[in-house]
């Protein structure tokens, strides 16, 4: 589900990667992303009751390969 | 010209990786800041948009062959005072603290010790300080764009124990054509580093200051200080002062806006501070927006 | 925040300082009953009756009364219960042995917001405003400032009493107690610590007769013990009145999230709802709604760059009001605060409440950090919003115009 503000899209080819799910949810500064090594499975995994706190910071962004993470504004 | 920082002046800043630092970080950056370090412990070797992180002032000193001029502090309010005191005993002579809650003793032993080793401490709970076109420190006017929206280069002086009232009177002044040399948010704590009247022999003596607005609240004794400072010098600068908060006169021992904001006696109601302030010669606004004509009045007076 | 005379007494006890013998009785219908086997336990002769209330005044309003026997402390006890001090109920009464004084004294410990020191005010004309003496007898007040990072030593209290031309066996006495107060003012992170009046017995000892405590709100954290010795609860904002339960609930939601600031929460009588900020803004919007004939619901202040859900979790706070139809979201040009995570908040905050932004939100005016982003999820909602153009004045003026509609 995303959220009523914001969406965050991750691309199935990176989907999987522990490495980059453990980064993300090391940088994110609102915890949208949520660590492997909190008990979710083995990729990246998203608390979609955060979505909405997302402060736009492209931190995410600037860690996954180019393009393989999207952020969406949904009131575009 | 500028007051208190220039193009050239190198900071760091203390607790670069919080939520709150990271974004000031960037946006200094972009309004050209020259920040050399960050400091978080236990996060060395890391960087926040390229400025490399540091586990302790020292360190960071260090890399920068003790070049380095100011700090931001920005860390939680449990911290705020080991942090003050290890930039000035790591001799970092100017330092903004844009932490609220930071209890009074903790501010006062702090800026006693600041006096003691030659440094100034602006803040707690401020946004810090900019001279428009040349540097900002803190999270004044926020992420650069917005901030050269609300601030130009100009020959206004602005103070303001309101951080967010800093930003509003600069944009006032811009909308109506009054750039401004250098604006400080000094914090709304009851004891802050630096007061209005300790800010004025600076202003006095930059040439490119013509006249200074203010912001002005109930509590405290800084507006009275400032008043006694503008008669006892004899100062060059026509004031202007906006004065909020006259619901409160009413609400004796409530306690609204900064923590320095409590009216305790009939000292620091805002009819006892108008009348003090007007005393000396200070014009008081009763809208921001009649600050700019106010301040065209004055300085057309001046010339005379 | 505030003490009580009573505990501001215990504390004065806890740090040897001389208090005359008292009893604490509550402020049930058994009052009068308590109040005369207080007499008779304290056996001391002549008694005086406090009403426990968190402001001056109490004299005056006879809130402070004088019993001889035990019947007339019952009678004493029973004349105070019902009077209210400055809208102050009575909390308890503090029954105190009566003694004779030959003289009274001041001393006052708070911060010097100048000098940024604390400063001791002493007189030897106490029991009396001392602001008025401070005028007519200027001799007699001394202000002495100390260091708050050097060691605190005795010769500064010495000093202080000195000043006022105090000085043989008398000053001797009273520099001890002055120091106690500077130390228990450093201590425990006070904003004011006052014994007024400090009087001299006829018999040469000298007690502490009433006092004055103030703790800074924001160091309470660090004296949690001494807060759980006096049974002073975190519910206690001891502000001018007793917070509300709306209030209650607004340092809740402050509480909950330490991402920003929506402090301040006071409640007030009127049909607007303001979600305003900052310290200074919300003290310009305030006044400038009242200015233009509104009447708010409540005061806060937003700030600190907030998350989406804290501003969120205000807005349905203040909606959930009864009378609340509408809010107005103002703040001065924001820097750190963000826009659209303020806009975010504020419309979910509505929508959770099963309520139209667009209808809800009379006016949105936060220009500043975000700002672009911010107006263009307002528009999608349809919520009315300003830029700086506005200013905080007029846009005030659009929100009440609004509700009067």
């Amino acid at each position: 589900m995303p959220g009523e503000f914001i969406d965050i899209r991750v691309d199935a080819k990176v989907a999987k990667n522990a490495t980059l799910a453990r980064k993300l949810a090391e940088i994110c500064p609102v915890s949208i992303f949520i660590s492997p090594d909190e008990g979710s499975g083995d990729g990246i995994a998203i608390d979609e009751s955060n979505l909405d706190e997302c402060v736009l910071c492209d931190l995410c962004l600037q860690a996954a390969p180019k393009g393989k993470i999207k952020i969406v504004k949904l009131y575009e | 010209m500028s007051i208190l920082l220039t193009k050239k002046t190198r900071f760091i800043i203390q607790g670069i990786t919080g939520r709150e630092a990271i974004n000031l970080t960037r946006e200094n950056l972009d309004y050209g800041a020259k920040i050399v370090g960050g400091v978080t412990p236990g996060r060395a070797g890391r960087d926040v948009y390229g400025v490399p992180v540091y586990d302790c002032v020292r360190d960071a000193v260090a890399a920068n062959g003790g070049m380095i001029e100011g700090s931001i502090v920005s860390v939680p309010p449990k911290f705020t005072q080991d942090a003050m005191i290890e930039a000035l005993e790591n001799g970092i002579k100017l330092i903004v603290v844009v932490t609220e809650n930071v209890p009074r003793k903790q501010v006062a032993e702090a800026v006693e010790l600041a006096e003691l080793r030659g440094a100034r401490i602006i803040g707690p709970n401020c946004l810090g300080i900019i001279s428009p076109g040349e540097c900002k420190m803190g999270g004044v006017g926020g992420p650069a764009a917005n901030t050269r929206q609300a601030y130009t280069k100009g020959n206004i002086g602005v103070m303001s124990r309101s951080g967010g009232m800093t930003t509003e009177i600069a944009s006032t002044l811009t909308a109506a054509g009054l750039g401004q040399s250098t604006c400080v948010s000094i914090g709304g704590d009851a004891i802050v580093g630096t007061t209005y009247a300790e800010l004025m022999p600076f202003f006095e003596a930059d040439p490119k200051t013509h006249a200074i607005a203010i912001y002005s609240e109930p509590g405290g004794r800084m507006e009275a200080e400032l008043a006694e400072w503008v008669l006892e010098n004899d100062s060059r600068l026509p004031i202007v002062a906006f004065m909020a908060g006259r619901f409160m006169d009413e609400m004796k021992g409530m306690r609204f806006g900064h923590a320095g904001t409590i009216v305790e006696g009939k000292e620091d109601t805002t009819a006892e501070k108008i009348k003090r302030m007007e005393a000396a010669g200070i014009s008081v606004a009763e809208r921001i927006e009649e600050i700019p004509d106010l301040i065209r009045t004055r300085l057309a007076r001046r010339k005379r | 925040m505030r003490f009580y005379e009573y505990e501001a007494k215990a504390l004065f006890q806890k740090h040897g300082l001389p208090l005359g013998q008292s009893k604490l009785i509550d402020n049930s219908s058994g009052a009068p009953n308590q109040a005369r086997a207080a007499f008779k336990s304290l056996d001391c002769g002549p008694v005086v009756l406090k009403s426990q209330v968190l402001s001056g005044g109490r004299m005056k309003a006879g809130a402070v009364q004088f019993a001889d026997t035990a019947d007339e402390a019952g009678e004493a006890a029973k004349a105070i219960l019902p009077i209210e001090v400055n809208g102050q109920k009575c909390r308890s009464i503090l029954v105190e042995e009566k003694t004779p004084i030959e003289q009274e004294y001041f001393v006052a410990i708070t911060w010097d917001g100048r000098a940024k020191r604390p400063v001791c005010v002493f007189s030897d004309m106490g029991g009396i405003d001392i602001e008025e003496v401070a005028e007519k007898n200027p001799e007699h007040v001394s202000k002495t400032h100390f260091s708050s990072i050097l060691p605190l030593t005795p010769r500064i209290a010495k000093e202080a009493v000195g000043a006022t031309g105090v000085s043989g066996s008398d000053l001797n006495k009273l520099a001890p107690i002055v120091f106690k107060l500077m130390q228990i003012f450093l201590k425990y992170d006070l904003t004011l610590a006052e014994i007024n009046p400090l009087a001299k017995l006829k018999d040469g000892r000298f007690l502490v007769l009433d006092g004055h405590i103030d703790m800074e709100a924001e160091a309470r954290g660090n004296h949690k013990a001494l807060l759980d010795e006096l049974g002073i609860g975190d519910e206690e904002t001891r502000q001018g009145r007793p917070p509300t339960e709306f209030e209650l609930a607004g340092a809740r939601v402050n509480a909950a999230d330490h991402r920003g600031v929506a402090g301040n929460v006071v409640e007030f009588d009127g049909n607007l709802g303001l979600v305003i900020g900052a310290g200074g803004g919300s003290l310009t919007l305030f006044d400038a709604i009242r200015d233009h004939g509104g009447e708010p619901a409540n005061y806060c202040e937003i700030g600190g760059n907030p998350s989406m859900s804290k501003a969120k979790e205000l807005t349905k706070l203040i909606l959930s009001k009864p009378g609340v139809e509408k809010i107005a979201v103002m703040m001065n040009v924001v820097s750190n605060t963000r826009v659209d995570i303020v806009a975010r908040g504020v419309i979910k905050g509505c929508l959770e409440a099963g309520k139209d932004p667009a209808e809800t939100i009379a006016i949105f005016r936060i220009p500043g950090a975000w700002e672009e982003e911010g107006f263009k999820i307002l528009e999608k909602y349809g919520v009315d919003y300003c830029d700086r153009t506005v200013s905080m004045y007029d846009a005030a003026g659009r929100a009440v115009a609004k509700m009067q509609s």
